[in-house]
């Protein structure tokens, strides 16, 4: 490992170190690692934007003579208007255009994955007569008791409550089973940090000696 | 929609409306996914004819809705628990003299969890600026903040305090995930908080934000439509607002009639989606397979 590795990988390992003392308690090291990412997330999201974005997207496209890019550009500016109390309702259009075309995107896309597709894999034979079938009508019970327990229109009151409380136990189950595989992924980070903490000492150790 | 003329039948005028919807949000959708292949295919997809019947439906029941909430007519929406436990979170805050802070997630304002999460916020401003405690909104995209200054500023100004209103309690601290997670980390220690409410869109940092909320000893409300989220959230937090509670809740504390008819719709459309799923598990048990097809995407 060279010189200039050797000491960008122990930036790297001190800064870790800087957050994991939070886990003792707040202290200056972690107050400068936090203001430190802060910091340089800002100004490398302002150049990945840059880069990104704004070149390929309107400058190249300007230069190359497809001018309507200007069109995007020009809201783009009127966000600079909320800075002024006076010209700050120049941006609403801009707003107005960003919140209006991604639900509009967003609309088709999320029926069609999380309704359509769903009702379809949840359309199932049922029956008694072997484990799959039971299965079947497990899930089409619990489907059905957990839409119940978000049905806003009704209080959750007699059988009605029955089904919403059995729904929720339902989705709470999931819940479970979700926290217990991500904290696995969790854990697994931690251990990929402590493998680079590990293998730095090692390194840092055969360099000095 | 002004361009439709007023004289038509209401019912008539509805489905032309939603009709009307549906064709071009199908269009948009089409024309998408044909954006990258052969610019000579129709701008119709005969494939998705479902999508185009379910889309009018669900656009007509929802502008049913919407019409009748306009015209006074009560809805009845059931009171969401975690609405009780904001009020609770809010006096808390107020009885320790200690600020409160509202995260609405890691999402641009073009997503509809922010936009929920912007209208609690405003009523959470409301309920603030009358006990006269701060009111701290740390934000992660900068398309959000003027968003939030309104909602908040709207929400000081409807309570009778436009001058307790401080710009500068809602700041934008950095678009990338983490380093967002940082940041609000370091006001829960630093400001402590005794009120952490949390809605909107969030992704791994939501444990993160959690966990150290609890360790300062905050009352937590939190609310999320993010399923894989949730789990963290209900562990760490006083009260979760659970996936389609906190669209309600945004419904059910703003009154807008076009919230409580979207509201009410999606409701009418479960009790259908239900009676879809009965027969067609009722169909699949006796063999008959065509009508769940039809439900097929390709």
């Amino acid at each position: 490992m060279g010189t200039a590795e050797l000491i960008w990988n122990g930036v790297a390992a001190l800064l870790v170190l800087c957050i994991y003392s939070f886990l003792y308690k707040d202290n200056p090291f972690y107050k400068f690692a936090e203001h430190l990412v802060v910091g340089v997330s800002a100004g490398y999201f302002a150049m990945i934007l840059y880069y990104n974005a704004f070149l390929p997207k309107l400058i190249n496209p300007l230069r190359a003579g497809q001018y309507w890019y200007i069109i995007p550009g020009i809201l783009g500016l009127l966000m600079w208007a909320r800075f002024s109390k006076k010209w700050q309702w120049l941006s609403r259009p801009t707003l107005g255009f960003v919140i209006g075309s991604g639900a509009g995107l967003a609309i088709p896309l999320y029926l069609q994955n999380y309704v359509i597709r769903q009702l379809s894999a949840t359309m199932l034979p049922v029956g008694f007569t072997s484990w799959p079938l039971i299965t079947n009508v497990m899930i089409i019970i619990m489907v059905f008791c957990a839409l119940t327990y978000f049905y806003f229109s009704k209080q959750h009151t007699g059988a009605f409550g029955v089904a919403a409380k059995f729904g929720i136990w339902t989705l709470m189950v999931g819940f479970g089973a979700g926290f217990g595989m991500t904290v696995m992924g969790r854990v697994a980070l931690l251990a990929e940090r402590v493998i680079f903490l590990r293998d730095y000492m090692v390194q840092l150790w055969g360099a000095l000696f | 929609m002004k361009f439709f003329p007023s004289h038509t039948n209401l019912k008539s005028n509805l489905f032309v409306k939603a009709l009307f919807l549906s064709l071009c949000f199908l269009l948009i959708d089409s024309s998408l996914s044909f954006a990258q292949e052969d610019l000579s295919e129709s701008w119709f997809n005969p494939n998705r004819v479902n999508m185009l019947i379910f889309l009018t439906f669900f656009f007509a029941v929802i502008i049913y809705f919407i019409q009748r909430a306009k015209k006074g007519k009560s809805l009845f929406i059931r009171r969401i628990a975690g609405l009780d436990a904001i009020e609770e979170a809010v006096g808390r805050a107020t009885e320790m003299g200690r600020p409160v802070l509202f995260v609405p997630g890691i999402e641009d304002v073009n997503q509809i969890q922010t936009i929920a999460a912007m209208i609690i916020l405003g009523n959470v401003a409301k309920m603030v600026a009358a006990y006269d405690i701060p009111l701290f909104v740390p934000i992660c995209r900068p398309f959000v903040v003027p968003v939030a200054e309104e909602r908040v500023k709207e929400g000081y100004a409807a309570a009778g305090r436009p001058d307790a209103y401080n710009r500068d309690n809602v700041r934008y601290i950095s678009d990338e995930q983490f380093a967002y997670a940082a940041g609000v980390q370091g006001i829960m220690l630093r400001d402590r908080p005794m009120a952490n409410l949390m809605f909107g869109s969030f992704f791994a940092e939501s444990l993160m934000l959690a966990e150290t909320g609890f360790l300062t000893g905050a009352i937590q409300v939190a609310g999320t439509a993010n399923i894989h989220q949730l789990p963290f959230f209900v562990v760490a937090c006083d009260y979760t607002i659970i996936g389609e509670e906190l669209f309600a809740t945004s419904a059910y504390l703003s009154k807008e009639p076009k919230l409580l008819g979207s509201l009410k719709g999606s409701d009418l459309a479960k009790a259908i989606i239900i009676g879809l799923l009965a027969l067609g598990a009722i169909l699949e048990t006796l063999g008959i397979t065509q009508f769940t097809r039809w439900f097929f995407i390709e």
